[in-house]
């Protein structure tokens, strides 16, 4: 298909870039067992993972790309200083990139890139985040006198420096992941889109049920034992609750929306928790994947990326992805039909359910994204099949990696098929792929 | 758990007062490094019949300072004694009565080497006294030797030739540094083609693919680092829940890591397509993952010996099955299972283990059977007391004693383990097949 003109994300003379498997840490919720790693350590530990589970020790891999959306200013290198620290040979580039909850998946994409182009033969995609060991930022006050501080020569100076120091410059302002430009947290822009779609409460729980009912189902069919490696003592997913019910998640009280008109419906249970964690995808040519003789899983075929104005109101903060649907769908003449897989990050339940709901809406689709009709419907049977954000959790720059490497997995044990991703991100952007397999 | 007895006594005041005390003094054993010198001296070789010349020709071959008759005031490196013409009792007497003096001139970590022929091949009564004989003497003579000296036996099966490669690739086994805690043993030899990789050289498994199971930790870490240090490319498994440490020994040793669970159903064809499609061919299969539940049997619950009886025997039964009729593993491939001491003597509050233990030993021999001339071979080892996270469990005073029971007078080391495995999947140890080697220091239990 990608040799079609007009199909993939190119001309008919780029080649393949395939999945060759991946490696995780199990996901840690905030403050728990992870509590004291770093975001270098953890992303150490998933490359090593990745080395041990390939036999890569010591081997010039063309380039590893990651990164974290809460990053410490001293990780000013932090993937280049992983590969340092892990097995890899110190001869493999690194890279930094940052796209807020879409880094993950846009490391993968940009290492396809360069393999379809000839730049490189292999990659190492993935991303980190750790809500434990968050930057703590000194307040403006502080970090003026510090400067300052710095700078004086004489102690007259230094004293004067430090005098100007007052007692409310002593706080720290606390880590957030609210929006600059709106004040808003995510949870209350999702809140203002749920609302919009009129999105149940029932539905948002039903979709969190799956998706610990999945995780668990996976985790039993041991899907996981060559996609994960332990860490810290921790050996699953730690937000994983293989019990919860409906019952369960219906008892959970609203955490955001209270201030609006309609019930508030986004709950703990429905909204993914602050996670610690790392994933990595080993990408590489066919030509790579047969001279070392790797696995190949799937084809990283095309991705297309979206931003909404959600700034002034237009449009929800997490709903990029839907406005990046039908453009990567057109290029490449496919439909939801011609999936079997479909991997929704579940940032909230709502904002999987808003999505869905958007692409079926004809209206929608009409005036917002330009369609003769709405896009599609999704078939639920094929949706996160093996869990997703809201069961495993979601350290922000690792998710795009966990859902590579799960839908790579999935694609190949099945042995034929399509699988189509779709992630949003702060700052109302968004990033959506597919896979093929092989 | 460090044994801090041994480092003590092997300085000089404690060591001193040891000594005056009549206290058990442990030797720092004299263990393998890459490029050390075969044995630390002249190798003696004693004995008249054909087995004598032709092995100190080949010691010669090997570039070992050989003498045939002890030198006044020489210190000895090792000390063969061909024994494998004897046809009567009376034969062992000069021979052995040479051995003794030899002896006293060891230098520490030296070794005697016996060259005999299998009792029950002989012809007649009196010819298998005497060779039974050897068997008692050796013995004896390992139990007599001090500072971390050993003696072992090599016995020519079905009239297989003292220079043998199965007989040459035992030997040099048996003057290394790799059979430090290999005490008081006989290693049965048949005759057997030349093997590609001879007896002595630098990386004996270049070029094999060997899976170790357990290989997380203790003795089955152990073994992966040195297959990989003798070229083997080493694939390492053990259950998921352990894949941190277990990633960090496939990184050590250049290895992949497979985090499955023996016991489960696809274990051996997830283990096969891993080496199929990574290495194509399957040379060495280490099954040493092993549990224990210990209780006295009279309060043992069907959870604990099922799980015993599950790990460590019948996965390897369901594997080799497997193994055997897969296409991935190798016309010369090599099985080596451990089991333990408590597996040949029993051991109280380890019924399920002993069981699974023998039941090990069982399989093997079986298996042999149906291996023999065909190029494959199975073995166990069969490990006595060594320093693990296993043993650490044990209770101190238990352990203090078990450390302290064998002629060696301490625990082995996970190392100790790996050597013997290491030599039971190279060329040379293609004439073992069926056998026990036990790797225990001649620990007095079920010795
Ligand atoms: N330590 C001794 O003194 C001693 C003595 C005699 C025999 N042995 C035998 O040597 C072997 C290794 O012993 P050790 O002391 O290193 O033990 P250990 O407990 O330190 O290591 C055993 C390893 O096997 C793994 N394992 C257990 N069940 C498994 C399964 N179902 N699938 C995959 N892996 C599994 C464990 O996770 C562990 O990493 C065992 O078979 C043991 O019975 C040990």
């Amino acid at each position: 298909m990608s040799n079609q003109p007009g199909a993939g994300a190119g001309t008919t003379t780029v080649r393949n870039a395939v999945v060759i498997g991946g490696n995780r840490i199990p996901f840690a919720r905030s403050g728990g067992a992870y509590a004291h790693s770093s975001n270098k350590d953890m992303l150490i530990a998933a490359l090593d993972g990745l080395v041990a589970r390939f036999g890569l020790q010591g081997e010039r891999v063309g380039e590893v790309a990651a990164g974290a959306v809460l990053k410490h200013s001293r990780d000013f290198n932090l993937t280049r200083e992983a590969v340092l620290g892990s097995a890899l040979s110190a001869h493999t580039p690194a890279y930094d990139l940052q796209q807020a909850c879409a880094t993950g998946l846009e490391t993968v994409v940009g290492l396809a890139n360069k393999i379809k182009l000839g730049q490189i033969d292999s990659g190492i995609a993935g991303g980190v985040d750790s809500a434990s060991d968050a930057p703590i930022v000194v307040s403006e006050g502080l970090r003026r006198v510090l400067l300052d501080l710095s700078r004086a020569r004489t102690p007259k100076q230094k004293l004067a420096a430090v005098s100007r120091l007052r007692p409310r410059d002593l706080a720290p302002n606390a880590p957030t992941t609210g929006e600059p430009r709106t004040g808003l947290s995510m949870g209350e822009h999702q809140a203002l889109t749920t609302a919009a779609w009129g999105i149940t409460r029932e539905a948002q729980d039903e979709l969190a049920y799956s998706s610990h009912a999945n995780l668990a189902a996976a985790y039993e069919r041991g899907f996981f034992e060559d996609l994960m490696t332990p860490y810290r003592g921790l050996t699953r997913d730690a937000n994983l609750r293989a019990d919860t019910s409906l019952e369960k998640l219906a008892k959970l009280k609203p955490v955001f929306g209270a201030g609006l008109d309609t019930p508030a419906t986004m709950t703990a249970g429905n909204s993914t928790p602050l996670t610690d964690g790392a994933a990595v995808v080993l990408l590489g040519s066919e030509d790579y994947a047969r001279a070392n003789n790797l696995p190949m899983l799937a084809n990283v075929v095309d991705a297309e990326a979206a931003a909404v104005d959600f700034v002034n109101g237009q449009e929800g903060l997490l709903m990029a992805p839907v406005y990046a649907m039908p453009r990567l769908l057109q290029r490449n003449g496919l439909h939801f039909d011609d999936f079997d897989f479909f991997e929704i990050h579940e940032a909230f339940a709502s904002t999987v359910l808003s999505s869905i709901a958007a692409w079926e809406s004809e209206e929608f689709c009409r005036t917002r994204l330009g369609l003769d009709g709405a896009l599609g419907k999704i078939n639920r049977s094929k949706l996160n099949v093996n869990g997703s954000s809201l069961a495993a959790g979601h350290p922000f720059a690792a998710t795009g990696g966990r859902i590579v490497a799960s839908l790579a997995k999935a694609l190949a044990e099945k042995g034929s098929g399509r699988g189509l991703i779709s992630v949003c991100a702060a700052g109302g952007q968004g990033v959506v792929a597919i896979l093929e397999a092989r | 758990m460090a044994d801090t007895y041994l480092g003590l006594v092997n300085t000089p005041l404690p060591g001193k007062l040891a000594r005056t005390l009549g206290l058990p003094r442990p030797a720092v054993l004299r263990r393998y490094t890459p490029g050390d010198p075969l044995v630390p001296g002249p190798v003696l070789v004693l004995g008249s019949g054909p087995g004598a010349d032709t092995l100190a020709e080949a010691l010669l071959g090997w570039d070992q300072d050989v003498r045939r008759h002890l030198r006044p005031e020489e210190k000895l490196g090792a000390v063969v004694v061909a024994l494998d013409a004897v046809s009567r009792p009376e034969d062992l007497g000069a021979p052995l009565l040479e051995l003794g003096p030899a002896v006293r001139a060891l230098l520490p970590g030296g070794r005697v080497v016996s060259l005999g022929r299998p009792a029950e091949e002989a012809a007649d009564p009196a010819t298998a006294a005497a060779r039974q004989g050897v068997d008692g003497a050796v013995r004896s003579v390992a139990k007599e030797l001090r500072a971390g000296a050993t003696a072992n036996g090599i016995v020519l099966l079905d009239g297989a030739a003292a220079d043998s490669p199965g007989a040459l690739g035992a030997l040099r086994f048996l003057l290394s540094g790799r059979s430090a805690y290999v005490d008081g043993q006989f290693l049965r030899v048949s005759a057997m083609p030349e093997p590609e990789e001879p007896a002595g050289a630098g990386a004996p498994l270049a070029g094999r693919t060997a899976v170790v199971t357990g290989a997380a930790r203790g003795i089955g870490a152990k073994i992966a680092e040195v297959l990989h240090r003798d070229g083997a490319k080493v694939v390492v498994v053990d259950v998921p829940a352990a894949g941190e440490q277990l990633a960090a020994v496939a990184n050590r040793v250049g290895g992949t890591a497979l985090q499955v669970d023996i016991t489960a159903s696809d274990a051996a064809a997830r283990i096969l397509d891993h080496v199929k499609e990574r290495h194509g061919t399957l040379d060495i299969f280490v099954h040493n993952a092993g549990i224990t539940r210990d209780k006295l049997l009279a309060n043992m619950d069907p959870a604990r010996w099922n799980a015993v009886i599950a790990v460590n025997i019948s996965s390897q039964l369901r594997i080799n099955d497997e193994l055997l009729a897969s296409p991935v593993f190798s016309p010369e491939g090599r099985i080596i299972s451990l089991a333990s001491t408590s597996g040949i003597a029993g051991n109280r509050g380890q019924s399920n283990y002993a069981a699974s233990k023998a039941g090990v030993i069982g399989m093997v021999r079986a298996t042999a059977a149906a291996f023999a001339g065909s190029g494959r071979t199975i073995n166990a080892v069969a490990p006595g007391f060594i320093e693990t996270d296993m043993t650490a469990k044990m209770p101190m005073l238990t352990r203090e004693a078990a450390r302290r029971l064998s002629s060696l007078q301490q625990g082995g080391q996970p190392v100790d383990v790996a050597e013997t495995i290491a030599f039971l999947a190279s060329g040379p140890a293609g004439g073992i097949n069926g056998q026990v080697i036990r790797v225990c220091g001649q620990n007095l239990v079920g010795a």
